[in-house]
């Protein structure tokens, strides 16, 4: 478990949005979805995952609607809607632009300066 | 139909929350049991799993708020839920919620009364247009709002900066419109009077100073709004009518609109009537007399002209009088004063007095707050657990202060709003009483939105106040701590901040108890003093001869018919008759000089002196006993040399010594030489806290005077007697309007103000007193539960009954002991106020200080009573085994 990272804040949004956009999800589902497509590697406490999905939907980036899930149990599944769609690719661009100035930062050696 | 609509509309929302609760409730279920199947699938119990997944979840609480939070996303759906919450709390601890707002209830509600009242004598201005540029004038050095007609004119006419100046003086009437003849109360008011004040008639016209052409050239009234309403049933036909005051045909012109009640808050008119007419309605004229000083004056300050000004201009005007008229004038300096209460003769004392109960009732809802404090303390303090418990679930400092504040402000709102309730229903009240008999003496003190807004401010303010007491606790609060070690039991031996506040609440009530024994004591006191008279035993008759026409010979003829009628009742032991009798509204005062005196102006006198007109038998009626020499008889006749009875002050000012006095002389403003015949006690004759004054005694027929009051001693009972007194009256004359009672009754005018000072202190001190009952209660109360168990103990180690009395409640004592010497020592330093309305109010009397000491006690007794019962019955068995 050491080499899981802490999220960093603000992050948690981005990471629901993408893993709903890869197809509806309920709330565990996503949860699962964010651990596979990390490859185990963010930890995400269950219960916190709620009041983010209930801030998206009344943001209105995520739609809700009742189903049942593969375990035949009552789920409300959420996908992305529009706006949400919109919002995960510039939130990904950001984030993309953030990382990449970041690491080149960090890469930066003594001898460049 | 709009309020349908509007349930409708609260209720889909409050369904839709339901279901949105229900829901959020149904995913995070779903949510832990997809996990424990995933878990159960690995191989674990399914017992086991659903527990693994639980735990995992993490802070459930915390979750299922966050999410409301994100969910609802405004504060409209916290407030509502902490308000829904603490209403459930409230309601699970009734006896608590029930104190508290009762205790507010008190503190705000008497803070509504008494604010309505000052908002109504004080901070109301007359109920006239542009009302902040109406002063009423006054004499300078004493205060004295009277001046005389000719002065003012002269002040009238001679002024530079003023718009006008109104005359005006309140007199009873007697009124006929073709029925029974009735008393009425009159402002007889100048011409310019309306059109100063600038109001518009509410029906037909009022007089103007056109109409004014001499004495009795202008026979009109004007009647009021309520008087038109209960007489003349509002018959808009009344303009034009001709009625009979006081025997003299008057025209109604018009009807004053609704809500002017006159000039003087406490006495609003039946109607007003030209000043012109003066003798026709008082039966002499002193429009021409610089001398007599009996009318008030108000006048409008013209645009830009400051009350300093004012009074400069008016003081040269009277500097010039005084020059002019050395006989009748003398040191004229004016100041302007707020109208309303007979300038500051009336207004100092009443402005004094209530803001001083202003301050006490701000004093109780303090006492009231303090108590709620160390309840909400208290509470909290209880309380620990449940709010630790919520704080180690996941619930937020911040909401669990906003939901303690919430039930501080929901009890603060219901406390106000019952309070404001009881304390509307007391001013409705209020404002229909009329304290003195037959006069038109009331105010309407009804409240109006700044009532409200102050009570609602005050509701809110106290709220806060006392919501804030807890929360250091709550924030200092640790969790794990307390629920792991259970309730701290005999923390805090040590004097807290929680004691402090009962004993300034003990300090409060004791100050209110005792300035109210002390008024009370006063009241009683003034009750039995002498009066200079013997109101026990006696009817008065209050009639006036010139409300039924009598004039000259006539009046003095009646006055001896009614005298003799009265005297042949049988068991009516003596009959006397008077002018108007001391302590009555009114008096009338007379410059006397020496018997050397030859130059008769002001500054020459010797005293002023009051006057009364009586009948030979008045002394022996009345009990005013003769000290020296006699009375007069029927025979000092206006043939006869001018005599007088004086009195012992009257003697002793002017001749040095009873002795001198008797058989000397001494001379009127006229100079006519007076014998004085005899003298009598000295008594009270303006009010009852005045110093000595002297008063001089003529005899009817040498001073004639149509009002006539009989005064008649009997043992037997009022009621028979007055039914025999009216129909001997009425066969005398039928015509004549009169009223019979008590002459204790009618002393009640000369009481009133230090009867409502007492009343009012009563009332808060029972109000302070019920706050310190709760709070010592509260206190003990909760000390006692809280050492339960250390009680127990020392039961169990053969603790004696006293010493486990005193081990619970001796803290209890110790603050009452210590709050009601504080408040003693206050009330003290407070009745010398106290001194100036009520008469003989001391608080150095042995049966004051006593008595304060043992109220106090037994308030303490009756506040610990419970607690100590409970004490007393701690079972060591019991409590060891429960815990």
């Amino acid at each position: 478990m050491t080499d899981q990272a802490q999220l960093l804040p603000g992050t948690l949004d981005l990471l629901i949005l993408k893993a709903v956009s890869l197809g509806p999800l309920h709330g565990y589902g996503v949860l699962l979805r964010i651990a596979q497509i990390s490859a185990e590697a963010l930890l995400i406490e269950q219960g916190a995952l709620y009041p983010a999905l209930f801030r998206l939907v009344r943001q209105g980036l995520l739609q809700a609607s009742w189903g049942v899930s593969d375990n035949n149990r009552r789920a409300k599944f959420y996908e992305l809607t529009t706006a949400g769609r919109k919002r995960l690719q510039e939130e990904t661009e950001g984030w993309n632009r953030l990382a990449v100035a970041i690491a080149t930062a960090l890469a930066a050696q003594p001898e460049e300066v | 139909m709009r309020f349908i609509e509007y349930l409708r509309s609260l209720s889909s929302t409050l369904l839709r929350r339901g279901r949105i609760n229900g829901e959020m409730e149904e995913e995070l279920r779903s949510h832990v049991q997809h996990r424990a199947d995933d878990l159960e699938r690995s191989g674990m119990p399914r017992a086991e799993a659903k527990r693994r997944a639980q735990i995992e979840f993490g802070g459930h609480e915390r979750y299922r708020q966050e999410s409301h939070e994100s969910l609802a996303g405004n504060y409209l759906e916290t407030f509502s839920q902490d308000v829904r919450h603490s209403v459930r709390v409230l309601w699970k601890s009734p006896g608590f919620t029930a104190v508290a707002v009762f205790t507010l209830a008190l503190g705000i509600g008497a803070n509504a009364v008494v604010f309505s009242v000052m908002n109504a004598l004080i901070l109301r201005p007359l109920n006239v247009p542009n009302p902040q540029s109406l002063y009423m004038l006054e004499k300078g050095k004493d205060n004295v709002p009277m001046q005389s007609y000719p002065d003012y004119a002269d002040l009238r006419d001679r002024n530079r900066n003023f718009d006008g100046i109104a005359a005006y003086s309140m007199y009873p009437a007697g009124l006929n419109t073709g029925k029974n003849p009735s008393t009425v109360w009159i402002y007889e008011a100048s011409g310019n009077y309306f059109d100063v004040l600038g109001i518009q008639p509410y029906l037909g016209r009022f007089f103007h100073r056109a109409d004014e052409h001499g004495p009795n050239s202008a026979p009109y009234v004007v009647i009021s709004f309520n008087y038109w309403r209960s007489h003349f049933q509002g018959d808009a036909g009344v303009v034009g009518r001709v009625v009979q005051l006081n025997k003299h045909p008057f025209t109604i012109l018009g009807v004053a609109p609704p809500k002017f009640r006159g000039t003087e808050l406490f006495f609003s008119p039946d109607l007003w009537a030209e000043m012109m007419n003066q003798e026709q309605v008082e039966g002499w004229n002193a429009l021409t007399e610089r001398g007599a000083r009996s009318i008030c004056l108000i006048g409008r300050l013209k645009a830009g002209i400051t009350p300093t000004q004012a009074v400069a201009d008016l003081n040269s005007i009277g500097a010039d009088l005084a020059k002019t008229y050395p006989k009748d004038d003398a040191d004229e300096t004016f100041a302007l004063t707020r109208p309303g209460l007979v300038g500051d003769m009336l207004g100092r004392p009443v402005r004094a007095f209530v803001t001083g109960l202003m301050l006490l009732a701000g004093l109780i809802l303090l006492a009231a707050c303090a108590n709620l404090g160390s309840l909400f303390a208290a509470r909290a303090a209880d309380r620990a657990r449940e709010i630790a418990l919520r704080l180690a679930l996941g619930s937020s400092r911040k909401r669990v202060l906003r939901q303690l504040l919430t039930e501080a402000v929901i009890i603060a709102l219901t406390g106000g709003a019952a309070g404001v309730v009881g304390g509307v229903v007391i001013l409705r009240w209020l404002s229909t009483w009329q304290p003195v008999p037959n006069m038109p003496i009331n105010v309407p003190v009804n409240p109006d939105a700044a009532v409200y807004v102050v009570a609602l401010v005050l509701a809110l303010i106290s709220g806060l106040l006392f919501g804030i007491v807890p929360v250091r606790q709550v924030l200092r609060a640790n969790p794990y701590q307390i629920v792991k070690a259970g309730s701290a039991s005999g923390a805090g031996r040590r004097f807290t901040g929680r004691d402090l506040l009962l004993i300034v609440q003990i300090t409060i009530c004791a100050v209110l108890v005792t300035s109210s024994l002390v008024a009370v004591r006063g009241l009683v006191r003034s009750l039995h003093s002498n009066f200079g008279f013997q109101p026990q035993n006696a009817m008065v008759v209050d009639s006036d001869l010139g409300m039924a026409g009598y004039s000259g010979d006539g009046t003095q003829v009646m006055q001896k018919r009614m005298i003799q009628a009265m005297q042949a009742i049988p068991g009516v032991s003596s009959a006397g008759m008077i002018e108007r009798p001391p302590l009555a509204m009114g008096w009338s005062t007379s410059m006397v000089f020496k018997d050397t005196t030859t130059d008769f102006r002001v500054s020459n006198a010797a005293a002023e002196s009051m006057i009364y007109r009586v009948s030979p038998e008045y002394f022996q009626a009345a009990g005013t006993a003769l000290l020296r020499g006699s009375t007069f008889t029927w025979h000092d006749d206006k043939d006869s040399p001018r005599v007088a009875v004086v009195n012992r002050e009257f003697a002793r000012r002017i001749f040095g010594s009873e002795a001198s006095a008797l058989g000397g002389y001494y001379k009127t403003v006229e100079g006519t030489r007076i014998h004085i015949v005899g003298i009598v006690e000295d008594g009270k004759y303006k009010t009852l806290t005045e110093d000595p004054q002297p008063a001089m005694f003529y005899p009817i027929l040498q001073s004639p005077t149509s009002a006539s009051w009989l005064i008649i001693r009997s043992n037997r009972d009022p009621h028979q007697l007055a039914i025999t007194m009216e129909k001997t009256l009425r066969g005398l004359d039928p015509g004549l309007p009169f009223t019979i009672r008590t002459w204790s009754r009618e002393l009640d005018s000369a009481l009133f103000g230090s009867r409502v000072a007492t009343i009012a202190l009563g009332v808060l001190g029972a109000l302070g007193a019920m706050l310190a009952v709760t709070g010592i209660f509260g206190m003990a109360a909760y000390s006692v539960s809280k050492r339960l168990r250390e009680l127990g103990i020392r039961v169990a180690l053969g603790a004696q009954r006293s010493e486990v009395l005193g081990a619970a409640l001796g803290r209890a004592f110790r603050l009452l002991a210590l709050g009601s010497i504080a408040g003693l020592l206050l009330g003290m330093a407070a009745s010398k106020v106290l001194a100036s309305v009520v008469y003989e109010a001391t608080p150095r009397d042995p049966l004051v200080l006593g008595g304060v000491v043992l109220i106090m006690l037994l308030l303490g007794l009756l506040a610990t009573w419970i607690p100590a019962q409970r004490a007393l019955s701690a079972d060591p068995l019991m409590l060891l085994r429960e815990e």
